[in-house]
């Protein structure tokens, strides 16, 4: 077994026994990040001088004893929309090409409190808007189980590399999927919390009223660990939810007797590949092996998601995108002959095309004349979506489906036909717009690349949704699959 | 309805963007697409439905009006592509 298969609680077991110091632990991660990532392109910025330094500070730390963060001395990576202060922070976008946050995002500080040491900065979607990671500016990341195929997006170096081994854990964003498409697609364990679980501040705003913050993972108790350390209310997000953090890792007790599962048949029907469907129908035997009972049930206006979806966060996209003026930060155009002039020519400069695509959406969509017959509709049309889970919660503990139609699709295969990539989300975004949690694990290959199964659970009630996946990982090992890149 | 060249400059001049000729006909052609498949919503009644702009529980926020201090005017300017005595500098905004 390689020192990358470890999980967070074998690493502190050997750090505790001084088998392993945090400076050969974050050695080990640099190194395999200069072996694989010319070839996977995750990482867009690194921070080897800075996590040096904390190594040596944390192997200080364990020498003199005293109490250790609940993430101490594990190397991370953190998704390049996710502010760090004097560490380069691009969204993806030649925007922000140079630019260096002169503070840390409440997440940050909370990895920084459970002493974790962040190697780098990973390659996303350009703000977030994307499912294949092509949008990225700089380069468009590798699926590590084959170059030739994306690794989803937006969270795409995230997912990627903790498959690729290069670090124990990644911090992404989920806006419609973001988090959990290419978590299936890289065969690791990512987490959308409820919307609020985890603080919003300094997360580069895509779509404010379902951005959200979550750990990926190789297994679902690293998954608990990390979802401890950053969950938790601040003042700073308005929409922080103020409520009680339950401990998760106690709640990892593989006992799943008796839970109600709902199968969504619209998660089972037209455009979901068959393997797929086959990997999720094996996944509930398996639930149903260690007593839950899963009945299928009818969320009736997911055919409806995808058009919601990408109304609502176009246009919130639009609004949170006007700060990108090119006065107070990012790129300028040069010469410009007015005000006005600077704003369009940097803003056209600085953006790419799926960027200014969502921005032109969005501003037709609020724009007036428009406002009601789009973005109003569809904000009712959130609410019907809503009730589905509502109502099918009033029944069930959990849902379950898969997290992707199809697995990794190949690099440019989707590339100019803007619907068609919109549609992979079909299964992450009502779940999404519901505002509920929901976790992808491995449940199976299909042609020999991975599938996701999404478990979703009441709001706030994350508990739950890591207790059945950490049961399933537990009964079946998918989790300890890797990709074969050397 | 059907989007035209003209709709995209209107929508572009209020996003402050700048597309070039062969920018204008792709967004209208995939705006099209992409509003045709929106049409779908109509085929719902949501008259007296509520419209949800987030999932929580929440109104205003309120806090007490407090004085917190700010970033120091030099970290603030760091990233400013240019500034001039401790502002921002933009061109000229009247003529």
């Amino acid at each position: 077994m390689s020192v990358f298969d470890l999980r967070l609680s074998e690493i502190h077991n050997r750090l505790t026994h001084k088998q392993l110091s945090v400076t050969e632990l974050v050695e080990q991660s640099i190194k395999r990040i200069s072996d694989t990532d010319e070839k996977i392109g995750a990482f867009l910025a690194l921070n080897e001088e800075g996590a040096r330094k904390e190594a040596k500070a944390l192997d200080a730390q364990m020498a003199s004893g005293g109490e250790r963060g609940l993430l101490f001395g594990v190397p991370a990576g953190i998704k390049d929309n996710i502010v760090t202060e004097g560490l380069r922070t691009t969204c993806g976008s030649k925007f922000l090409k140079n630019h260096d946050p002169i503070y840390d995002a409440a997440v940050v500080t909370k990895l920084r409190a459970a002493q974790s040491v962040t190697i780098g900065k990973l390659n996303m979607d350009e703000f977030a808007m994307g499912g294949s990671n092509e949008n990225s500016a700089f380069r468009a990341v590798r699926n590590p189980w084959d170059l030739e195929r994306v690794p989803g997006g937006s969270s795409g170096g995230s997912a990627a590399a903790v498959a690729a081994g290069q670090v124990y854990f990644t911090l992404g964003s989920d806006t419609g999927g973001s988090i959990r498409q290419p978590a299936a697609y890289c065969g690791v364990v990512g987490l959308k919390p409820t919307y609020g679980l985890v603080s919003r501040f300094g997360l580069v705003a895509f779509a404010s009223s379902l951005d959200q913050i979550g750990p990926i993972t190789k297994n679902v108790e690293d998954s608990a660990y990390v979802l401890q350390a950053i969950a938790g209310h601040d003042e700073r997000d308005s929409t922080s939810a103020n409520v009680e953090i339950p401990d998760y890792l106690s709640a990892l007790t593989g006992d799943v007797k008796g839970l109600r599962i709902g199968v969504p048949k619209e998660y089972l029907g037209q455009g979901i590949d068959p393997q797929v469907k086959e990997r999720v129908l094996e996944a509930l035997k398996v639930f149903e092996s260690m007593g839950a009972v899963w009945e299928e049930v009818s969320l009736p206006h997911t055919d409806y998601a995808v058009a919601t979806y990408y109304l609502l966060a176009s246009s919130e996209a639009s609004s949170n995108l006007a700060r990108f003026d090119g006065v107070r930060y990012g790129v300028r155009a040069e010469n410009p002959t007015n005000l006005l002039d600077l704003y369009r020519r940097s803003r056209s400069e600085g953006f790419g095309p799926e960027v200014k695509r969502r921005i032109m959406l969005g501003t037709y969509a609020l724009s007036s004349g428009y406002y009601d017959a789009y973005y109003k509709k569809a904000q009712q049309v959130r609410t019907l979506i809503k009730q589905d889970f509502d109502q099918v919660f009033e029944k069930f503990d959990l849902i379950i489906g898969p997290t992707a139609p199809t697995p990794a699709f190949k690099l440019g295969e989707q590339v100019g036909d803007p619907l068609t990539m919109y549609l992979n989300d079909i299964c992450t975004i009502p779940v999404s717009l519901a505002g509920v949690p929901a976790i992808s694990i491995p449940c199976g290959t299909a042609e020999g690349l991975p599938v996701g199964l999404q478990i979703i659970g009441k709001p706030f009630d994350e508990s739950t949704v890591l207790r059945a996946a950490h049961a399933f990982e537990s009964q079946t090992g998918f989790h300890d699959l890797r990709p074969a890149l050397s | 309805m059907s989007i035209t060249i003209k709709d995209v400059e209107h929508v572009a001049n209020l996003a402050r963007l700048e597309l070039s000729e062969a920018e204008k006909e792709q967004f209208a052609g995939q705006l099209n697409a992409i509003l045709k498949y929106a049409e779908k919503l109509n085929e719902l009644d949501t008259d007296g439905i509520e419209p949800t702009s987030h999932v929580l529980p929440l109104a205003n926020v309120m806090r007490e009006d407090a004085v917190k201090p700010s970033w120091p005017i030099e970290k603030v300017l760091l990233n400013a592509p240019e500034e001039e005595d401790g502002q921002f500098k933009v061109p000229a905004v009247l003529e």
